[in-house]
């Protein structure tokens, strides 16, 4: 049943995949923690990833830029497989835009020197250059003026938006969110979710780890759920919250709609 | 018909509340057994203070040629200044301490040279780390440019103390980032050859390094095949701070939250320079108070050479202790080695304070 969902939502889109899991697992320890991942993610694609805690949905995501390895199957990225091979890590890393659930700015330097970090070291470019695209993009998520500020003098919702910014600096091609919004006390999880929302709607590819179901409802192409490191279903938003197929689905959505 | 309410000017605070009695009421007269502490200590200062004062200054000696000299029942400095110029230079004969003088001259030139803003920080720190070295070992060595040689056996004094300090420190400090990351990398080689390294050195204490350093490896090199005993002991107090360094600086890298380093990587930041850029930075600024402790440890640590047969400063003042026209000025030359050594290290710790105080961005990290 996963699988013909799968394969239908493929056949609409029609489009040549950027993210492939093949027959992914991954164990910690004995902890068989992703268990035959067959998924693909087409380009320009909103995916939302939910489930319970512990069932792997970060992990399944984190896999994408090799934060966490897989130890079966085959991921390919952008057509790269994600493998050993630093040298490819690093190319897809570079492609590949993240955001944690504690943001993870570094402490130590301003929001611009955040932000002009990885374009000046990794994609090599000029300061000045790198120092206009970060204002632009600081400019989009509406804090250009906390430029010259350091991470601890910002709120959590400005600081997840410098992450959003932070990664949209190196250009990517892909979005990563992992629980972008979990940390942020509810009055900023607003400002964060607009500016993702603004990201969607000009067709950046975005996997999304989230519980934010009204967000799934209004960006996302596909929503997959997952429980117990297995992808249970994944459809399009209106079929998934109103006819969900698998009973798991069912009473995750109850837990989390009703209370 | 409104009341309209006006307070009476406020009465000035009772004197007991503000002020240096309200002070000393609140932190010294406090209650009884503070009562009590206070007049202890006021009693032990009176008891100490009057007669150190007088010993050192009021009956002290400031000139004269031998302990005879020193009639007054004081302190007799006048030693201290006969042998000035062999405490702070050893051996080095007398025509050429300029060469010292100049060397030290040039250092804080540039050093304080960081505080001008037009001076490119990159260049100027390639110029103290690599041609700094350079001219002053040329400088003190001799044989170039006329001048003279000077052997480093007559190397010693303050001179040789700050020498072998600054080397120490200068050299152990990255050599100890290094140990330290690599005993937390996943190439099992780089990581165990660390492990062993750095638990070796420190199950050993100074004095043997030191002996094997100036005894052992010229018994086991071949004839003729030997090199300089400062290099050799140099070599050897460089790696045992190293070993200290390493593993303050790796409770520094684990003290940082594993997102940053995974932030780092998500960039596509290589290793090297997610190190540099991200970790190091952050990790080094946690552990300043351990480092600047290890590099005051390894400042006093460097008086062991004497123990090898090299004077520096406490051992050039004890060998003048030793002098028979200055027989029984043995505290007069620990008070003197106790005040030096006591601005240094404290000039260290003050400023350690001060470069915490300035890294500091604000928050915590998240």
């Amino acid at each position: 049943m996963t699988n013909t969902n799968m394969a239908r939502a493929q056949l609409a889109q029609g489009e040549e995949a950027i993210i492939e899991f093949n027959d992914v697992n991954k164990w910690y320890g004995d902890f068989h923690v992703l268990k035959n991942i067959n998924f693909s993610i087409k380009k320009g694609e909103r995916i939302v990833v939910c489930g319970p805690s512990g069932s792997g949905k970060s992990t399944m995501t984190r896999c994408i830029n090799r934060l966490e390895e897989h130890q079966k199957g085959t991921i390919l990225v952008d057509g790269v497989e994600m493998n050993n091979n630093l040298k490819n890590i690093e190319a897809i890393r570079k492609d590949v835009g993240m955001v944690f659930q504690h943001f993870n700015l570094f402490p130590h330097l301003t929001i611009l020197e955040n932000l002009t970090l990885a374009p000046i070291w990794v994609r090599k470019t000029p300061k000045k250059q790198a120092e206009e695209m970060a204002m632009h993009y600081l400019e989009r998520v509406k804090i250009a003026n906390q430029a010259l500020k350091y991470p601890g003098q910002l709120s959590g919702g400005q600081q997840q938006r410098v992450a959003i910014a932070r990664g949209l600096c190196m250009q990517p091609r892909i979005m990563l969110f992992d629980e972008p919004t979990s940390a942020l006390d509810p009055e900023m999880i607003k400002e964060v979710l607009d500016v993702m929302v603004q990201l969607a709607e000009e067709g950046m590819t975005m996997v999304c780890v989230t519980h934010e179901m009204g967000f799934a409802k209004t960006v996302a192409d596909r929503v997959v759920f997952m429980d117990a490191g297995e992808i249970v279903e994944a459809n399009e938003p209106h079929e998934f919250f109103d006819n969900p197929q698998h009973d798991r689905t069912q009473m995750f959505l109850s837990q989390i709609l009703n209370h | 018909m409104a009341i309209i309410f006006k307070p009476s000017p406020s009465l000035p605070p009772p004197v007991t509340s503000v002020g240096a009695v309200a002070w000393v009421r609140q932190n010294l007269f406090s209650s009884p057994l503070n009562i009590f502490l206070t007049l202890f200590s006021l009693y032990i200062l009176y008891l100490l203070v009057p007669p150190v004062i007088e010993w050192a200054f009021i009956n002290a000696t400031w000139e004269g040629s031998s302990k005879a000299a020193c009639t007054a029942g004081g302190a007799c400095w006048a030693f201290i200044g006969v042998y000035f110029d062999q405490f702070m230079y050893g051996l080095y004969p007398e025509a050429e301490t300029w060469r010292i003088n100049l060397a030290v001259i040039l250092l804080v030139v540039m050093v304080g040279a960081f505080a001008v803003k037009t001076i490119n920080k990159l260049y100027l720190s390639i110029a103290i780390l690599v041609v700094y070295p350079i001219v002053a070992y040329f400088l003190f060595a001799g044989g170039v440019f006329g001048l003279e040689v000077v052997e480093t056996s007559l190397w010693g004094g303050l001179f040789l103390t700050v020498l072998l300090g600054v080397i120490g420190i200068v050299a152990s400090f990255p050599l100890g980032i290094v140990l330290a990351l690599g005993r937390r990398s996943e190439m099992p080689i780089a990581k165990s050859v660390c492990v062993v390294f750095i638990e070796t050195i420190r199950a050993v204490p100074l004095i043997t390094i030191l002996f094997m350093a100036s005894v052992m490896i010229p018994l086991f090199l071949p004839e003729g095949l030997n090199f300089n005993k400062l290099l050799r002991v140099l070599i050897g107090i460089t790696l045992f701070s190293a070993a200290y360094m390493a593993e303050v600086v790796r409770g520094g890298l684990q003290a940082i939250p594993k997102g940053q380093y995974e932030a780092a990587d998500a960039m596509g930041l290589t290793y090297w320079q997610s190190m540099i850029l991200v970790i190091l930075p952050q990790a080094l600024k946690l552990v300043i108070p351990g480092i600047v402790n290890s590099f005051i440890a390894l400042f006093k640590d460097t008086t062991l050479v004497y123990i090898v047969g090299m004077f520096d400063f406490l051992g050039r003042i004890q060998a003048a202790n030793h002098d028979s026209n200055w027989l029984g000025t043995t505290i007069e030359g620990y008070a003197f080695a106790a005040l030096i050594y006591w601005v240094i290290c404290f000039g260290m710790s003050r400023y350690s304070m001060a470069l915490e105080r300035k890294l500091e961005t604000g928050h915590k990290r998240n």
